[in-house]
C-alpha cells in the first residue's frame, strides 16, 4: 500500500455547544490544525447515531472523530452520557467489521479548549495516516447499490 | 379468463420459507385456485429450462426466498426478475441476507478452509476443494461459483416488495397475498403483511423505566413472564425490529431476535439496535460501562443476526494481503 502522500479523510461530528465552539475557538485564536477533518455540526454528541459513523466509513472516510461536552457539562443534561455508553460498543462492532479501533476516537472538548481541539485533530490525523487508507468499498469488495433502481410502480 | 401465474423459488435459505408458505394451511388451496403455480422447485418438478421458455414478464408474481450466495442464485434472481411482473423478496434471507449473511464475516477462502479441511469429522488429507470446472470421464462438469460475499436479493436485481420474517408468519404471508390478489398494490419498496412500527409496539409485556447493570444473553437468565425483557437485562432486538409478528417470541418468553428486519425508516438495523441497547445502561462511569458491555459477547452476531448482508458496511473487510 502506498502511504506516501496519503492524506486521510476524517469526519468530525462535533456537538454545537462545546466542541464546535471549541473548534471555533481554535480558529479565532489562529491555532493550526490539519485540514483533513471535515466537521459536521450536530446539536448534541448524543445525536450521533452509530448509523452516521458506519455511513461515513462506507462513503470513504478513513477516520471518525466524535467530540462532545465534558461529562456533566451537557447542554441537554445527559446527552453525552449516551455517547459515552454507545462509544465502546461502536468500537467493538467496528473491530468486528475489521476496522481498526484507531480509526475512531471520542474526545471531550469544551468551548474554551481550542488548543485541545487542535492537538486532538493533529494527533488523530497523524495516527490515521500511519494506519493508511481504509477505502471501504474496495477493501470489502462491495460497491454501493441503490435499492430498487429503475422501478417506479408495480403492475400486475 | 386465465389465472395469474405464480412462481416460487429458493436460493441460499434453510427451506423454512417454503414451509412457511404452506403454513397458511387450507388457504393454500385458495392460492392454487387463484393462481396458476408455474414454478416451485421445492414442491414440484421443474427445470430451469421451463423457466427460460416463459416470455418476458409472463409470470405475474414471484415469491423469492433466500440470499444470493453462488452464481446459480444470481442467475435465477436475474432470470426470475426478467420473467416476473412483480418480484417479492420473501423472508429475512431475501430481504436482508438473513442467517446466511452472517458468513460475510468471512470470505470464500476461509469458509472453504473451515468446511473442507478443519472440521474434525472431515477426512481431506489432500486438501481438495470443489472446483467450478471439472474434467470427468463423462465430459466437462460445471458447478456454480461460490462468492466471497452474500448479498440480499435487492442488491442483485430491483425488487418490488418485501415480506419479512424468519420465516414470515402465517398471517404475514396471507395478508401479503391478499394485498396482491385484491390488486391494491402499495408503492414500490413497501413491506407487505408486516407493520411499520417496532416490535415493542406490539409486545404485550409491561414496560417501565429501562436501567440495567448487566446484560444477559437469553440462555443465562430465566425471564420473568410479564416484565419487559430489556428491563431485565436480556438482550432483545424489539426496539429496532419491524412489527408484524405481534411479539410472537416475547409471548413465548423469548427475546426478539430481529427476524422482521429493520423497522420503518431504519437504515442500518445493527446501528439502531446498538444505540437502543447502549442507552439503557445505568452507569455514568467509563469503567463500569465497559464492564457492563462485556455482557455483549458477539456484537455482529447480536446486532446483525438477520441483517449483515443488507447493512451499511455489509461484510467484514477482506484482508488485502491474502488477496494479493
Amino acid at each position: 500500500m502506498n502511504q506516501k502522500g496519503f492524506e486521510p479523510k476524517i469526519i468530525g461530528f462535533l456537538c454545537t455547544w462545546c466542541s464546535y465552539t471549541g473548534a471555533d475557538m481554535a480558529g479565532t485564536s489562529r491555532m493550526k490544525y490539519p485540514s483533513n477533518i471535515v466537521i459536521v455540526r450536530v446539536m448534541c454528541s448524543g445525536r450521533i447515531d452509530p448509523t452516521f459513523v458506519l455511513k461515513a466509513f462506507q462513503d470513504g472516510a478513513d477516520g471518525v472523530l466524535i467530540a462532545g461536552c465534558h461529562p456533566g457539562d451537557c447542554h441537554y443534561i445527559n446527552g453525552n452520557m449516551k455517547t459515552m455508553r454507545r462509544y465502546p460498543l461502536m468500537v467493538k462492532l467496528l473491530e468486528g467489521f475489521g476496522i481498526e479501533k484507531e480509526r475512531i476516537r471520542l474526545e471531550w472538548v469544551s468551548a474554551a479548549e481550542g488548543e485541545k481541539f487542535s492537538t486532538v485533530v493533529k494527533d488523530f490525523t497523524a495516527k490515521v495516516k500511519k494506519i493508511g487508507p481504509l477505502n471501504w468499498s474496495v477493501q470489502a469488495g462491495v460497491s454501493k447499490e441503490a435499492s430498487s433502481p429503475g422501478l417506479k410502480e408495480a403492475r400486475l | 379468463m386465465t389465472k395469474p401465474k405464480l412462481a416460487l423459488n429458493w436460493t441460499a435459505s434453510c427451506g423454512g420459507c417454503e414451509i412457511a408458505v404452506l403454513e397458511i394451511k387450507e388457504k393454500i388451496l385458495d392460492v392454487a385456485n387463484i393462481f396458476d403455480i408455474v414454478f416451485w422447485p421445492c414442491v414440484m418438478d421443474f427445470k430451469y429450462s421451463d423457466l427460460e421458455k416463459f416470455k418476458s414478464k409472463e409470470i405475474d408474481l414471484c415469491l423469492f426466498n433466500g440470499a444470493i450466495r453462488t452464481s446459480e442464485h444470481e442467475h435465477l434472481a436475474k432470470l426470475l426478475r426478467e420473467k416476473s411482473k412483480v418480484l417479492v423478496a420473501y423472508g429475512a434471507c431475501a430481504c436482508e441476507g438473513g442467517i446466511p449473511g452472517l458468513a460475510n464475516q468471512f470470505d470464500k477462502e476461509s469458509i472453504f478452509q473451515r468446511v473442507y479441511v478443519e472440521i474434525p469429522s472431515n477426512q481431506n488429507k489432500d486438501k481438495k476443494f470443489p472446483q467450478e470446472n471439472n474434467d470427468m470421464p463423462e465430459g466437462k462438469v460445471q458447478i456454480p461459483a461460490f462468492y466471497d460475499t452474500v448479498k440480499s436479493l435487492k442488491q442483485i436485481v430491483p425488487v418490488e416488495y418485501f415480506i419479512p420474517g424468519c420465516p414470515p408468519l402465517e398471517k404475514t404471508t396471507w395478508k401479503a397475498l391478499e394485498t396482491v390478489v385484491k390488486g391494491e398494490l402499495p408503492p414500490v419498496g413497501s413491506y407487505l403483511g408486516a407493520g411499520d412500527k417496532t416490535v415493542c409496539e406490539e409486545c404485550p409485556r409491561k414496560k417501565e423505566e429501562k436501567k440495567i447493570k448487566r446484560f444477559y444473553r437469553s440462555h443465562l437468565k430465566l425471564p420473568e413472564p410479564e416484565k419487559c425483557l430489556l428491563e431485565q437485562g436480556i438482550i432483545c432486538a424489539g426496539p429496532a425490529t419491524r412489527s408484524g409478528c405481534e411479539g410472537a417470541c416475547l409471548k413465548a418468553n423469548l427475546p426478539c431476535w430481529g427476524c422482521y428486519g429493520p423497522a420503518q425508516g431504519v437504515v442500518d438495523v445493527g446501528a439502531k439496535f446498538m444505540s437502543a441497547l447502549a442507552s439503557v445502561i445505568d452507569s455514568d462511569d467509563e469503567k463500569e460501562i465497559n464492564k457492563i458491555l462485556e455482557g455483549i459477547v458477539d456484537p455482529i452476531g447480536t446486532f446483525y443476526r438477520f441483517g449483515l448482508a443488507g447493512s451499511i458496511l455489509r461484510r467484514r473487510k477482506i484482508s488485502q494481503e491474502k488477496k494479493g
